[in-house]
């Protein structure tokens, strides 16, 4: 026999093989882990978007049709001082503005023409209501949105997919304004003679002191509706994306490798596929934070909560250009911000991103 | 007692244009110690039966016969009898391996589960020392067990399917194309690796590969299937050297022994492609793509006879011998 | 073009014949499409509540006359229940809702269908550019995609609006194209890659097309069918926006759209007088349509890329 034909049989000696190439495992070549390039990588495409943000923000407004003085204030009373600070600061050569700007983008030459404070002081006394509701919105929405999601993909085309999915799209599809407002006269207002329940608006009853026990209760009484609704409509995008990434997930063929290794259907469901799905549904909650200020901004004036979702409309309805400014200044950064951190984080618990 | 035994098997995939019948009729038998090659192209029908073994055919294939392991009907058996049975008795090296193993737990972990989930007493030191152990059976270092899937090669994750599919020391094992993606002279080295473990261990094993010289020099029996049948069946080095069988003789001769005179002077490819599951032609499935077909095949039902000493073809025109 | 005016001869007649086997089979690659189609039930239960709203949008001149919703010309009594008269009641100023729905639909459609076409252009040109061109100008559309992606959209898309100055629906439409097209971009761009690896590109390279050539007639082609998927998909998300942008108070209160009409109800206390009539049925319709756009988009998505199965 040939020699080929030796190889082929299975009398010949075992080639031994060298060390395995666990060249992934090697450092780079700026002496950096794979992780550290990758984190490198990501802010440093998260502080290019920074920049475009400061770009757009900074120069949308220089293009304002007419006066830009006239913009700025609407004919309120601005302080003299404060007017020639920004007529002198508007007449230095752009770019002199823009690296000004740069330095302290949230420090506007005038103040807010609406409510004569610094945009400053007044944007970030409002951050903490925000995050109070939308946070306990996207905590409450994800934990049900993923429950969701999971047993409808599971199952799919079984009773409860069908129903699920279809309330979930109709969710989806909804003005979360809308319902908002749905809510308030059925639970708030009441309707065809039933009496509402829950707080029309506000974070709480007048004359209520929010560090008591007492006051803490009045503002949870209070975020009953608005929190109803951002849920309600967050939850169908989450539980959407998680059935989608578990059905991706389920023609994977380790699953199969699982069920031959004797686990249960409860057991491969639970170590190996809803885990994995678990990752893109993360990042795609992270990614979609955009949305999430969306509904913050509606759904906070259609339930006059005090946060900077209703600042923005207030700014809007004047408008109060500084403001605006500001408020869009940091949303973009605060959404950029969740962005690299999914990013991060998604390194963090999927080890093929790493390398 | 064979340790695995498939009588009159039939599998039907249930679909809204209609049932296909994937497999028709096999028998197949596996005693401990031997092994046996399944041959065949692509939608023959040869996972789907080797599948039947543990039972991993979705939902919408019916199964009928027997499907006996170690004596016992995997068929019959009640849901927690066959979560036990299954990788404990008969374990699978799945082809691709990229995909087999879970992209985000550390291959340790992976063939550790096995190990944890059918022997609750161990411990998890003890499960670490065996995966280790496995490893190096393999050809592995045991620090391999630290990495992800990704970070191995073609090769290495194949090896490690084996450790794998060793770990909870089953009676049998199914290799499902093991080498089919890896180049040649890997494919050589992990088939080493199988062979030498199973034939140390003493296991019965099924091969599952669309090529003959492959099966030929690692398994004792050969079964070549075509659309869903076995049309020959016998000892590999006969059945691959003489065959009995005209698709046998194609399927040989599609993979060519380099060196051997007798694929220079016939180069052979077979026209055509293999019927659709569900679809297969009259009397003798392969008559339309045969090369030696006559009007009788198209006309005559055919079924596996004996056609040599423990060897079978259901060629109307294999050598007939008194049974 | 040239070749038709060119005398009767082999030249001129072979690629006439090739353009009419290119539109036949395009019809028959339609006809095919549509076949698929009959059979997605959500997808024709959502082609029917759109054929619905559409046909009430063209009629609405005729079904209600102008002077119905004009404020100052309303018969009605001011935020009077539904009743006989009124179907869906009226609204503050007297106005039949019913009617003001059925003007609501032209507006709202228009600018949603507007919109999205200034997004799927700029989409599918920056998508398909960022994927052919593959040097600085490729990276540099890319990086304006991912910024554009990440920033929040209602922010920005209030500040542009203000800037451009409100009340108009044609700020809307310019507001949402150009703040909605980069998740268009990018996935255009990765179908682009795909497009570009395959062999009748090379083909055509190595034959000198130019780049315009390339784009034009075999990528674009074979991305249609997954821009016309996601056409539908981007018209919901674009009234949707349309509907929020109107209720910020960027609309047009001459001519309300749903999203308008929300607003005047919120604005002038509908909520706290309890008017249901008032609120409810313009959110309807937004949901209506809003659903019927996302179920034909999914029905198409699944027969473009059947792979997406029952996702």
């Amino acid at each position: 026999m040939s020699l080929i034909q030796d190889v082929a049989g299975s009398g010949g000696p075992d080639p031994v093989p060298g060390p395995p190439p666990l060249s992934r495992r090697q450092k780079g070549s700026k002496g950096l882990s794979p992780g550290a390039r990758f984190a490198l990588r990501k802010t440093g495409a998260a502080l290019g978007t920074l920049l475009f943000v400061l770009v757009v923000n900074f120069f949308l407004f220089r293009m304002l049709p007419g006066d830009p003085i006239g913009m700025y204030t609407r004919g309120r009373n601005v302080p003299a001082e404060q007017l020639a600070a920004l007529r002198a600061e508007l007449d230095r050569p752009v770019l002199e503005q823009f690296l000004t700007y740069l330095r302290n983008p949230f420090s506007s030459t005038i103040d807010s023409a609406q409510f004569n404070r610094p945009v400053w002081e007044l944007v970030t006394e409002r951050i903490w209501p925000t995050l109070l509701l939308v946070g306990t919105a996207i905590v409450l929405a994800s934990i049900i949105g993923v429950w969701i999601g999971i047993k409808a993909g599971w199952r799919r085309g079984k009773a409860f997919d069908k129903v699920s999915t279809g309330v979930t799209l109709t969710l989806y599809s909804m003005p979360e304004f809308w319902l908002g407002m749905i809510l308030l006269i059925v639970f708030g207002v009441g309707v065809l003679g039933l009496p509402g329940i829950f707080p029309i608006g506000g974070i709480s009853s007048p004359g209520t002191d929010t560090s008591s026990l007492a006051g803490w209760l009045d503002v949870a009484w209070h975020m009953v509706l608005p929190v109803a609704t951002l849920t309600l409509v967050y939850l169908a995008e989450y539980a959407l994306v998680m059935r989608s990434s578990l059905v991706d997930e389920m023609d994977e063929d380790y699953l199969t490798t699982a069920r031959a290794k004797g686990l249960s259907d409860k057991f491969v469901r639970r170590r190996h596929a809803v885990p994995n799905a678990l990752l893109p549904t993360i990042t795609l909650i992270f990614l979609n934070l955009g949305f999430t200020v969306s509904g913050a901004i509606t759904v906070e004036t259609v339930f006059s909560w005090p946060g900077l979702g209703l600042l923005s409309y207030e700014a809007l309805r004047g408008p109060d250009v500084a403001l605006l400014q500001a408020i869009f200044l940091l949303f973009s950064i605060g959404v950029v911000l969740a962005n690299l951190v999914a990013d991060l984080l998604y390194a963090l618990i999927d080890p093929r991103v790493r390398s | 007692m064979a340790t695995l035994e498939l009588e009159d098997v039939s599998v039907t995939y249930r679909s809204t244009e209609g049932d296909v019948p994937a497999v028709r009729g096999v028998s197949l038998s596996v005693d401990a110690g031997r092994s046996l090659g399944l041959a065949g192209e692509s939608g023959s029908g040869k996972t789907t039966v080797t599948s039947t073994v543990l039972r991993l055919l979705p939902k919408s294939a019916s199964v009928t016969g027997r499907v006996l392991l170690d004596g016992e009907d995997v068929l019959t058996m009640k849901w927690g009898r066959l979560r036990a049975v299954r990788w404990a008795s008969a374990s699978v090296v799945f082809q691709g391996a990229m995909h087999a193993m879970n992209p985000v737990q550390r291959v340790g972990h992976q063939i550790a589960e096995p190990i944890r989930l059918h022997e609750r007493s161990v411990s998890e030191s003890t499960a670490r020392a065996r995966v280790g152990d496995l490893l190096e059976q393999v050809g592995l270092p045991s620090r391999v067990a630290q990495s992800y899937p990704h970070q191995l090669s073609g090769g290495q994750k194949q090896r490690v399917m084996i450790a794998m599919a060793l770990a909870c020391g089953p009676h049998l094992i199914v290799a499902d194309e093991p080498t089919t993606a890896l180049d040649v002279m890997v494919q050589q080295q992990v088939l080493d690796v199988l062979t030498e473990r199973v034939r140390d261990l003493g296991l019965a094993m099924v091969f599952i590969s669309h090529d003959l010289s492959v099966l030929a020099s690692t398994c004792d029996d050969l079964a070549v299937m075509y659309a869903g049948q076995v049309v020959e069946q016998g000892p590999s080095n006969q059945v691959f050297d003489d065959a009995h069988h005209p698709y046998s003789h194609a399927l040989g001769g599609a993979y060519p022994r380099i060196g051997d005179r007798r694929f220079r002077y016939a180069p052979s490819g077979l026209p055509g492609d293999p019927p659709f599951p569900g679809e297969a032609p009259s009397g003798c499935a392969f008559h339309p793509r045969c090369p030696e077909a006559r009007d009788v095949c198209a006309t005559t039902e055919v079924e596996l006879r004996p056609s040599g000493d423990r060897r079978w073809s259901s060629c109307l025109f294999a050598p007939e011998v008194d049974a | 073009m040239s070749s038709d005016q060119q005398t009767p001869g082999g030249r001129a007649a072979q690629p006439q014949g090739r353009r009419a086997i290119a539109r036949a089979r395009r019809r028959e690659a339609l006809g095919r499409g549509w076949r698929q189609f009959r059979t997605h039930r959500a997808g024709m239960a959502g082609l029917g509540i759109l054929v619905f709203f559409a046909v009430v949008a063209l009629l609405a001149p005729v079904l209600f006359p102008p002077d119905t919703i004009s404020v100052t010309r309303a018969t009605g009594e001011l935020l009077d229940p539904p009743s006989g008269q009124y179907w869906l009641g009226t609204d503050d100023a007297g106005r039949s809702m019913l009617a003001l729905l059925a003007w609501g639909a032209r507006v709202s459609l228009t600018v949603g269908i507007a919109a999205t076409l200034i997004s799927m252009v700029i989409g599918t040109s920056v998508g398909i550019a960022s994927g052919h061109y593959r040097g600085l100008g490729g990276a540099a559309l890319q990086r304006l995609t991912d910024w554009v992606l990440v920033i929040p959209f209602l922010p920005l898309a209030i500040v542009l609006a203000t800037v451009l100055g409100g009340g108009s629906p044609v700020t809307i439409i310019i507001v949402i194209g150009v703040t909605s097209w980069a998740g268009t971009a990018r996935l255009i761009r990765a179908q682009t890659l795909s497009v570009e690896g395959r062999p009748y590109l090379e083909r055509s390279r190595a034959l000198g097309s130019g780049n315009w050539h390339q784009m034009t007639r075999h990528v674009l082609p074979n991305v249609f069918p997954l821009v016309l998927a996601n056409t539908t998909l981007t018209v919901a998300i674009a009234i949707l926006s349309e509907t929020t942008l109107s209720f910020l108070g960027l609309g047009d209160p001459l001519r309300p759209s749903w999203g308008a009409t929300l607003d005047q109800a919120f604005s002038n206390g509908a909520v706290s007088a309890g008017a249901w009539w008032y609120i409810g049925p313009p959110g309807l319709c937004v949901v209506l349509v809003v659903l019927s756009f996302t179920m034909i988009g999914r029905a198409l998505e699944q027969i473009v890329n059947p792979r997406l199965g029952g996702r």
